[in-house]
């Protein structure tokens, strides 16, 4: 089924002299959990805007389901949905009259309602607050209530910007509860995040970079295709650990993981030697253990490598 | 490009109709400000020159120059707010603005008078306010001037031959300021309601981030307009009837023409309200810009409209800068359609420049709307 693949052949845009999105190539099949990561600035929001056809590309195109976002945007709006990073909704309106006038938008049959609206209720525990303001809800329950708005015509391709940024920690996990079942039923999903172990979830992942696409991979090829041995390093001062490995010779890169310090080395000989060189340097270390490379050491290296050639 | 689907449209309009009056600000906009217009429109702002402060200097003190000066107050324009025999008191009134016309009567008035000779009176005026000060000078030498002829008819002499002028004011035979303002009043608010109501709806959904997410929904330029707009015509339209209602049953304005000449010039009128509006939702991006750039637009629309000053008086730039504004071409409808009677075969070029405007403006803001989001 083509319904809800998406082909971007060489979408670019440009802002006056900034290049935000660079001649991005990619598809993604039908029913695919696609992510887009990077650091900020690097076009995720940009691309997404595109494909949303609410910003004209400079160059390229995008076909979603087909149909290309450029030449044929009535075609193609009623099989997406697009959720930005801030989704409006009409706060002085009862979350039942958000939904129902997405419903009138898309013009879903008033006979599929109820058992639509009662799905998206049991999706985002909304249905006890159906008759509150929108402007009353809480931030996770706002966002549930914006993917419920963007679900409502059930959409082929579904674009998200980021989705749980900002959202606590419950909501997070229904929200990811609402995307697998989609995606069991087959709806596409693109999606921007900033959160590594959400991009491990994604079929595949692209890494943005100044408008660039860095690499795009499954997660696990992404990880296995690190260059090195990571070492997952905890010490007293992890902030002047980082600073001390960053001058040894065979440590590739360096980098601060919250209290823990993620260490490349070209070939893993044991962290006695690293233990042994902290100390010297006044670092008591506290432990010091190979890891399995994160998408985060992918990121980070792949990024940083970008930079070393610019 | 398909047309616009009524069930969407209708829908978008419900949604406009509940956001409109939950807001209790907006009710109040609503109801409440046109009916403050008017009563200031109605009552506090005249432009009637009556009851103006004269200052006497009578060195005469006779019966005649009594007779003068009962002339001028018992005429309702002028009232005594001071008397004195001294000339620098007069000038002092007129210093300090306790008088704005002081008469300054000589010795001999009387005499002269009864001698037959040419009496001489000097009438000051302070021209710090030239439509004051042009009017009471005209009101106190008309009465003057019928005091003199009065004297002369009673004498047995005939007045002067000549022109025999006798003025008589038609359509507004008291010429009073209501009975030209109240109507006209009608134009700036159904102008200030269509721009504001459209603007900040528009604007408001711009600010929250929902206009972008419309954009990715099948609703089209088309619909979206129509939803946004229909609501606010409605409201406009009803407080047209608002107005109206109060011209004619509480200030008593004649209404001389037909309705459908009122509602024809109405509904185009507003429809350009209504455009100008969806243009600067398009220029602004908060709300508080929209009210800043509405104000730029509106303020001097109204002085170029003719509401307070005349448009023949104005340099011929302005007067040609004019032509495109609406409020000037709905208030050179609606005053004649009240007081004259008239209707669209008498008005007909006003009602055609009323119509390019609203075409005009309608298709551009249908471009910029269109063009900004797509």
């Amino acid at each position: 089924m083509t319904g809800g693949s998406v082909v971007v052949e060489g979408l670019t845009r440009r802002f006056g002299a900034l290049t935000a999105v660079r001649e991005l190539t990619f598809s993604v099949a039908a029913g695919e959990l696609f992510g887009l990561v990077g650091p900020d600035g690097a076009g995720k929001t940009t691309t997404l805007r595109m494909l949303a056809g609410v910003l004209r590309p400079s160059a390229g195109d995008a076909l979603l389901g087909g149909r290309s976002v450029a030449r044929e945007p009535d075609h193609v709006r009623p099989q997406i949905a697009y959720m930005p990073q801030r989704f409006g909704l009409y706060e002085d309106l009862t979350v039942r009259e958000n939904l129902s006038f997405y419903a009138d938008l898309y013009r879903v049959p008033r006979a599929e309602r109820p058992a639509r609206l009662e799905r998206l209720y049991a999706f985002s525990n909304l249905g006890p607050f159906q008759d509150r303001l929108a402007g009353k809800l809480s931030g996770g329950m706002k966002q549930k209530l914006s993917l419920s708005c963007a679900l409502i015509h059930r959409p082929a391709i579904l674009l998200l910007d980021e989705p749980t940024f900002g959202v606590d920690p419950i909501s997070r996990r229904d929200l990811w509860l609402i995307l697998t079942e989609m995606i069991a039923e087959g709806v596409t999903v693109i999606l921007s995040t900033a959160y590594m172990d959400e991009a491990e979830r994604c079929d595949r992942v692209a890494l943005l970079n100044e408008g660039l696409v860095l690499a795009l991979d499954t997660p696990a090829a992404l990880r296995a295709g690190l260059e090195g041995a990571v070492v997952a390093i905890r010490a007293e001062d992890a902030r002047r650990a980082r600073d001390v490995l960053r001058q040894l010779s065979d440590i590739r890169r360096a980098s601060l993981f919250g209290e823990t310090v993620h260490a490349v080395v070209a070939e893993w000989v044991g962290a006695d030697s690293l233990r042994r060189e902290l100390s010297a340097a006044g670092v008591r270390v506290l432990d010091a253990r190979r890891v399995e490379p994160s998408l985060e050491d992918v990121f980070i290296q792949r990024v940083a490598g970008e930079e070393a050639h610019a | 490009m398909r047309g616009p689907n009524p069930l969407r449209v209708r829908r978008m309009l419900r949604k406009e109709l509940r956001q409109i009056f939950r807001d209790p600000r907006m009710k109040r906009i609503i109801f409440v400000a046109p009916v403050i217009q008017l009563v200031v429109f109605g009552y506090a702002v005249n432009t009637d020159i009556r009851e103006t402060p004269l200052f006497v200097v009578d060195h005469s003190s006779t019966a005649e120059s009594r007779r003068l000066v009962d002339a001028l107050t018992a005429s309702g324009y002028f009232r005594v707010a001071g008397q004195s025999d001294r000339p620098d008191a007069l000038t002092r009134a007129l210093d300090r603005g306790t008088a704005i016309v002081g008469i300054q009567i000589p010795p001999d008035y009387a005499a002269d008078l009864k001698a037959g000779r040419p009496a001489a009176l000097q009438v000051l005026v302070d021209g710090t306010n030239s439509n004051t000060a042009t009017v009471a000078q005209g009101n106190a030498a008309r009465i003057i001037r019928g005091l003199a002829e009065e004297r002369l008819r009673s004498g047995g002499a005939s007045p002067p031959r000549g022109v025999d002028l006798r003025i008589r004011a038609w359509f507004n035979p008291d010429l009073a300021s209501r009975v030209y303002n109240v109507p006209a009043v009608m134009g700036v608010i159904l102008m200030l309601m269509s721009l504001l109501l459209t603007a900040m709806t528009v604007v408001r959904e711009r600010e929250i981030g929902t206009l972008e997410q419309l954009m990715v929904t099948p609703l089209g330029t088309g619909e979206l307009i129509l939803g946004k707009t229909l609501p606010v015509a409605l409201i406009a339209m009803v407080q047209l009837a608002l107005i109206t209602g109060v011209a004619i049953l509480w200030f008593g304005i004649p209404f001389r023409g037909s309705l459908p000449a009122l509602l024809i010039a109405a509904l185009i009128y507003i429809v350009a309200g209504l455009a100008f509006g969806l243009i600067i939702s398009t220029v602004a991006r908060t709300q508080q810009e929209a009210l800043m750039v509405m104000f730029l637009f509106f303020l001097p629309a109204i002085i170029l409209s003719g509401f307070m000053f005349p448009v023949f008086t104005m340099p011929p730039v302005f007067q040609w800068i004019s032509l495109a504004n609406p409020i000037r071409h709905f208030l050179e409808i609606v005053r004649p359609v009240f007081l004259k009677g008239y209707g669209v075969a008498e008005l007909w070029p006003s009602y055609l420049w009323l119509l390019a405007i609203a075409g005009g403006a309608m298709a551009s803001a249908r471009l910029r709307l269109g063009g900004a989001l797509r």
